[in-house]
């Protein structure tokens, strides 16, 4: 965990005005960078641009100012290779099966037959979904469907996980558990991971490093490291210092939501 | 699901005894209507005596000519304007009025382009199809979530990739939908120009034996339009309704 992977310099984004619109200044300037094979999270209120960061950084979207690297090139007009998004939405494809879906990850990967089958079947059983393999989408739960989604991220073997609120769609306790997935899968492939969350508790639990957006415009406000160590699963919201952490996450950020919300501080 | 096959053909059974019973107790005269079994005997005759087989082959290659070309023009001009939203706006109000356009009141300036063979014929067809299918393919590719088209880009995909491999499986059940109109206007379009003003076929065997008062041949011809649309909308239908089971939609 030393040299930067990702870096962020000026970054801003601003959307044309639409019709009879007016141009929306939807992030930065943001300056940051993010180590390898580092747990990196990005909180903020709704509406603070997270999202558009995260497409940035995918080459989904250009920037409008500055520059973002991605293992020392510049992402100009395409998606670098070697990164790997997960939606929010469930991005599956409801005509193909699980083990199809999966599959897809590789479709332009220049490997042989039989090392794309051994790489699907172990992104398949990671996830725990070999018995659903050629069940389709619509047969599965919101929590299954998300983890082929994941599964067909990471079959392509990324080196940065970018994840867009991926158990955003999810009840609690298999957020958790996902969480000790994600942390699992992390430790396993050794990519460096950016996640998006609009749970506090979330990315204290998962994050080395977690970087805190104010109100539109978005920008860094603070970054919090978190000092857990790499062995880590869900049981770490016992700690005595995960309150404090969450805390701090939330002292800073209750601010920038009220100010989305259009409300003024309130007292103390 | 039984209980519904079994209601829609107790209904169509129903009918057709009703129909029997007037023709045969004399309230539908011979001249305008034979009884369905005797249609039923001229339809078995018309297939073993093998006698208009040029004319069914012929129409319906022009049938499927119609249905083809129209189907797949129409789906690629449908995916190359949902790509161009000037284009396709400005193209709108035709889509919105094109089927108040009647095409059959073309049909002799076609022949006078296209002379007497099949072309006036497959090109009513394929006019009365093609915007159908440009429509239907619209719909269906507004509704492709966008973010399966990120996770296209992502896959690092090309728009042509994204369309082959993401959008227009995602539209699958519209597409087929697009397939019955296409079909079914194709029957319209070629059937009926042929009963206009063709010189040969299955629409202008009809026609004659109208002129003539042959129900011999032209309930059996009908009934053969009927069973052949039925059939190809049926294995259309069955089709989609797999396809709509196989995502959860039913």
């Amino acid at each position: 965990m030393s040299s930067a992977h990702v870096a962020l310099r000026g970054v801003t984004k601003t959307f044309p005005a639409g019709a009879g619109g007016h141009a929306v200044h939807a992030v930065g300037p943001v300056d940051f960078s993010i180590r390898q094979g580092e747990f990196f999270a990005v909180v903020g209120p709704s509406g603070c641009g997270k999202s558009t960061l995260l497409e940035l950084i995918a080459g989904l979207t250009p920037a409008t100012e500055g520059q973002i690297e991605f293992e020392g090139r510049v992402i100009e007009n395409e998606i670098p290779d070697g990164i790997g998004v997960v939606f929010q939405e469930d991005a599956c494809f409801p005509w193909l099966s699980v083990r199809e879906n999966v599959e897809f990850g590789l479709r332009k990967a220049t490997l042989g037959p039989e090392e794309k089958a051994r790489r699907v079947h172990d992104a398949i059983a990671m996830m725990g979904l070999g018995e659903f393999a050629r069940s389709y989408p619509a047969q599965l739960s919101g929590g299954m469907r998300q983890r082929v989604c994941i599964a067909r991220t990471l079959v392509a073997k990324p080196r940065l996980l970018l994840l867009d609120e991926p158990f955003g769609a999810l009840d609690q306790q298999t957020r958790l558990l996902m969480g000790d997935e994600v942390l699992r899968l992390w430790r396993e492939i050794g990519a460096t991971v950016f996640l998006i969350t609009h749970a506090l508790d979330e990315a204290a639990m998962l994050a080395d490093r977690i970087a805190v957006m104010s109100a539109r415009p978005g920008t860094v406000i603070d970054m919090v490291e978190t000092h857990w160590p790499r062995e880590r699963d869900s049981r770490i919201v016992e700690r005595e210092n995960f309150g404090a952490m969450t805390s701090r996450l939330w002292k800073t950020l209750r601010e920038e939501s009220m100010k989305t919300m259009g409300r003024a501080s309130a007292a103390p | 699901m039984r209980r519904v096959r079994l209601y829609q053909i107790s209904v169509i059974a129903g009918l057709l005894l009703l129909l029997e019973a007037l023709c045969l107790a004399g309230a539908i005269d011979k001249i305008t209507m034979p009884p369905p079994h005797r249609i039923a005997i001229d339809f078995v005759k018309l297939l073993i005596t093998g006698k208009l087989y040029r004319e069914i082959g012929q129409s319906l290659a022009n049938v499927l000519l119609a249905f083809g070309s129209a189907y797949f023009v129409g789906i690629v001009t449908g995916t190359v304007l949902h790509a161009y939203k000037t284009v396709r706006e400005t193209l709108d109000p035709l889509f919105a009025t094109y089927y108040a356009i009647p095409v059959f009141a073309f049909y002799p300036l076609f022949i006078v382009i296209f002379g007497l063979g099949d072309g006036p014929q497959v090109l009513i067809g394929f006019l009365l199809g093609v915007v159908a299918v440009i429509v239907t393919t619209l719909n269906g590719l507004d509704r492709v979530p966008r973010v399966l088209r990120k996770t296209a880009s992502i896959c690092r995909m090309s728009p042509f990739e994204t369309a082959i491999h993401v959008t227009l499986p995602f539209c699958a059940p519209y597409l087929l939908t697009a397939a019955k109109l296409a079909l079914a206007y194709a029957f319209i379009g070629v059937i009926g120009s042929e009963f206009i003003m063709a010189r040969s076929g299955m629409g202008y065997e009809i026609g004659y034996a109208y002129t003539n008062f042959d129900n011999a041949t032209m309930y059996p011809l009908i009934l053969l339009i009927l069973l052949l649309s039925i059939i190809m909308n049926g294995v259309l239908t069955h089709w989609e309704k797999v396809l709509l089971a196989r995502r959860g939609q039913h």
